[in-house]
């Protein structure tokens, strides 16, 4: 029985908790661009969550999580020395990492987290990046430091303006393609109409534009098939065939659709849970222990 | 297999009386109250009504039963022990040969294997093998203390089978039989493949699949869950960096086919696979105790496309998740559906409506992305394909609308890219399943075998398990004699 210990356990942004995790095996195989699923409890569901680093020599990986539903709202509530039941991964394709040029690499709200070991890389690889970092206000902004390390040039905007500037990511690549900096590849990551607003931008310029998409998923090692997202015509597959996908082919509205296929049912989660994730939280605790007790350990 | 020499008879009835015999009938749950219940539909056989059974076997000298079983399990001798009483006998008889035997005697299609050889099919009704197979291992899981259950002497050498599946199972149930040490991989939170992730708890519940498990890890078997080979670790660094002598590949079935008609991406169009994790391995007809979410499908219209049993499985599981009306749509007749005799049987008492030649074109939306209706033409069969079954023919004019709010597609799956991707030198067919030698199991690379499903593409339990056999048999003429 794996069970995966948090070493540590910090809020960065509110509603978004950062967690360095003790998981070897993926540490050590993790590539950017690539995601894990975890599971909290034996009622739990399975959710995917993009790694946002990963340290082989110590073992540990780093996910950044915002609560949205019942399960990250749970998650958000385990703090340092806490364990967690399952974890699988790394998953889905690396990232490609070339040497392209100059590179636009656009994070909105929790987003950044994703597209933060992207740009490291495309940096690392040579590559001249800019990057674009939006969210809805300033204590939303995450990773403004990390980011800065690894881009030539950092933009920020705020949709309220109450830091740097207000505005779309979209304006600043708007601004970016008018002012005739030649761009060879632009990677966004965020919410889906974030992601599809750049899309539409970049379409007519021609510009080769990735996307990280999000779809509903269960086992996300190629079985199921909940994933499915259309590409062009054609159902692919966020876990094996992405979770990258060229943003000029992704159909958006069936995304979106999808995504809102179980909204009743996560409303129906949510209800009441607000008030009962502190005892939620300790029975999980309570099952992890017991768990470790016969004879499971830490991996 | 050459069949074992014969036992003496310990049965009192003559030859000539046992044909006049009833099969003894499974005692099962009623379909009205079962198709609103996950609890299993049989309900097993008593002591009494398995002798009474195993009275009927006439004991052939050449047993036919055992020439078709797969896995080759010695049917006459363990009816045998049935007759004497001596369950647990005949539980280990039966595990000579099969490692998983309660879960055989529940999901295996006996009319295409041990009963479609019996003789006494030939007359009357077949001896029931399968229902005498699922009482033994019942009997043993009651009865056995698995810390009793012996190990082998230790060979020193190293196995690892990736997936837990049927083939994965039954290829570490005989290795570790030899005396090696096996360590199995699953990528999933639980054990068991598609037993767990596949069968509904009504055809196979999750415990009788944990006590199988759980006399495997007896018998010295190590588990371990969140392991995607391929990502997690590679086949490559299972054999230089972790000192595995041999891998098995028991991957298992991939991602689910569609059938490319429009509308198939609106909300409530599922893939089986899909529709029948969330059931199965993530209990969403458990919902809200459960986090995993279904469509509420109370009073609605659902169906399933194609006729095997994963579209069984699935139609049964939506009657069960409230629906009003279940169809099975299936583009051939009755008799080409692949689906166990037996499931089509329970499906129709449960009051599953059978709508044969009969396939949907096109998706319809309600206006908001749900699924409205399918619009379905009627078939008719005419020359036989490739697959030497007739090819349904759309008949001209036989368009239908069917109002429809799920629709689950069950019309078989595709290779799993992610072992062969992450494998230098290990060669697939054009299907991108992998390449082996059928005999031995051996694939492209040394030292890695393959098996099941991801060799052959969607199969039954049953012939998965007899590849993980014949891989468990050359693993082992590998791993002891290093000679490739």
């Amino acid at each position: 029985m794996p069970v995966f210990k948090v070493l540590q356990a910090a809020f960065i942004a509110p509603g978004i908790k950062r967690f360095v995790i003790e998981a070897p095996r993926i540490a050590r195989k993790h590539r950017p661009g690539q995601f894990v699923i975890l599971r909290l409890c034996e009622q739990g569901e399975r959710i995917p969550l993009t790694i946002e680093r990963s340290d082989s020599a110590k073992g540990t990986i780093n996910i950044c999580v915002q609560s949205a539903g019942k399960t990250t709202h749970l998650l958000n509530s385990f703090e340092t020395g806490d364990r967690i039941l399952d974890i699988v991964g790394p998953l889905g394709k690396p990232s490609e990492i070339e040497k392209f040029g100059t590179v636009v690499v656009i994070g909105g709200g929790v987003g950044t987290a994703m597209a933060y070991p992207t740009a490291a890389a495309l940096k690392k690889e040579g590559n001249r990046v800019i990057s674009i970092v939006g969210a809805r206000n300033k204590e939303l902004v995450i990773l403004e430091r990390e980011m800065a390390e690894v881009s030539d040039t950092l933009l920020v905007t705020t949709d309220d303006g109450s830091y740097v500037e207000k505005g779309f990511v979209t304006d600043k690549l708007r601004q970016l393609m008018q002012s005739g900096t030649r761009i060879d590849r632009v990677l966004a990551v965020g919410p889906i109409p974030m992601m599809k607003a750049v899309a539409d931008v970049t379409r007519e310029a021609h510009i080769r534009t990735i996307v990280s998409l999000n779809p509903i998923m269960i086992d996300g090692t190629g079985m199921c098939g909940g994933c499915r997202v259309l590409i062009d015509s054609k159902s692919e597959f966020a876990c094996v065939d992405g979770p990258e996908f060229d943003a000029h082919r992704v159909n958006f509205e069936v995304l979106v659709q999808r995504n809102a296929m179980y909204r009743e049912a996560e409303r129906r989660s949510m209800e009441d849970f607000d008030t009962e994730i502190e005892a939620k939280r300790d029975s999980v605790r309570k099952e992890l222990k017991q768990l470790c007790a016969v004879g499971g350990g830490v991996r | 297999m050459t069949p074992p020499a014969k036992t003496p008879s310990r049965n009192p009835v003559p030859v000539k009386e046992r044909m006049k015999m009833p099969r003894q009938h499974m005692p099962e749950q009623l379909a009205q109250l079962r198709a609103k219940t996950f609890t299993e539909v049989n309900l097993g056989y008593s002591p009494e009504l398995a002798r009474q059974e195993a009275l009927r076997c006439l004991e052939c000298a050449k047993p036919a039963c055992t020439d078709r079983c797969p896995v080759g399990v010695k049917v006459r001798e363990f009816v045998q022990l049935v007759v004497a009483g001596d369950f647990l006998a005949a539980a280990a008889k039966i595990r000579e040969d099969n490692v998983l035997p309660a879960i055989t005697g529940r999901v295996c299609p006996q009319e295409d294997h041990c009963e479609g050889g019996c003789l006494m099919g030939k007359k009357v009704q077949s001896l029931g093998i399968g229902y005498l197979e699922r009482f033994v291992a019942d009997y043993e899981q009651k009865h056995l203390d698995v810390k009793n259950v012996k190990r082998a002497p230790a060979t020193g050498k190293k196995v690892a089978i990736v997936g837990s599946g049927p083939s994965g199972l039954t290829a570490a149930g005989d290795l570790i039989r030899k005396g090696h040490q096996v360590h199995v991989f699953e990528a999933l939170h639980e054990i068991g493949g598609v037993l767990v992730y596949g069968i509904p708890e009504f055809r196979l519940p999750k415990q009788i699949i944990r006590e199988q498990v759980d006399y495997m890890r007896a018998m010295g078997v190590e588990f371990e869950t969140d392991v995607v080979v391929g990502r997690t670790v590679t086949v490559g660094e299972l054999l230089q960096e972790e000192g595995y002598d041999a891998v098995f590949l028991g991957t298992g079935a991939g991602l689910p086919q569609f059938m490319g008609i429009p509308g198939e991406h609106l909300n409530g169009v599922y893939s089986a696979n899909e529709f029948l994790t969330r059931i199965n391995l993530m209990h969403a007809y458990e919902f809200p105790r459960y986090d995993e979410p279904m469509v509420d499908l109370i009073g609605k219209n659902v169906a399933v496309i194609g006729g095997g049993n994963t579209a069984l499985d699935s139609i049964r599981s939506a009657l069960r998740l409230g629906a009003g009306k279940a169809f099975v749509l299936y583009r051939r007749s009755e008799a080409e559906m692949p689906a166990r005799a037996e499931e089509v049987k329970h499906a129709k008492q449960e009051g599953i409506d059978f709508q044969v030649l009969t396939a949907p074109v096109e998706f319809l939306s309600d206006g908001t992305g749900w699924l409205r209706a399918a619009r379905c033409v009627r078939m008719e069969l005419g020359e036989p394909d490739t697959s030497g079954r007739r090819r349904p023919v759309p008949i001209a004019g036989s368009e239908f609308e069917l109002p429809l709010s799920v629709a689950i597609m069950a019309i078989g799956t595709s290779a799993n890219p992610i072992v062969q991707s992450t494998t230098p030198g290990l060669e697939t067919n054009k299907r991108g399943y992998i390449a082996v030698n059928s005999d031995t199991q051996r694939t492209s690379r040394k030292g890695v075998f393959a098996g099941g499903d991801i060799v052959t593409g969607s199969a039954t339990v049953i012939l998965a398990m007899a590849a993980g056999r014949r891989a468990a048999a050359s693993i082992h003429e590998y791993v002891m004699t290093g000679s490739w």
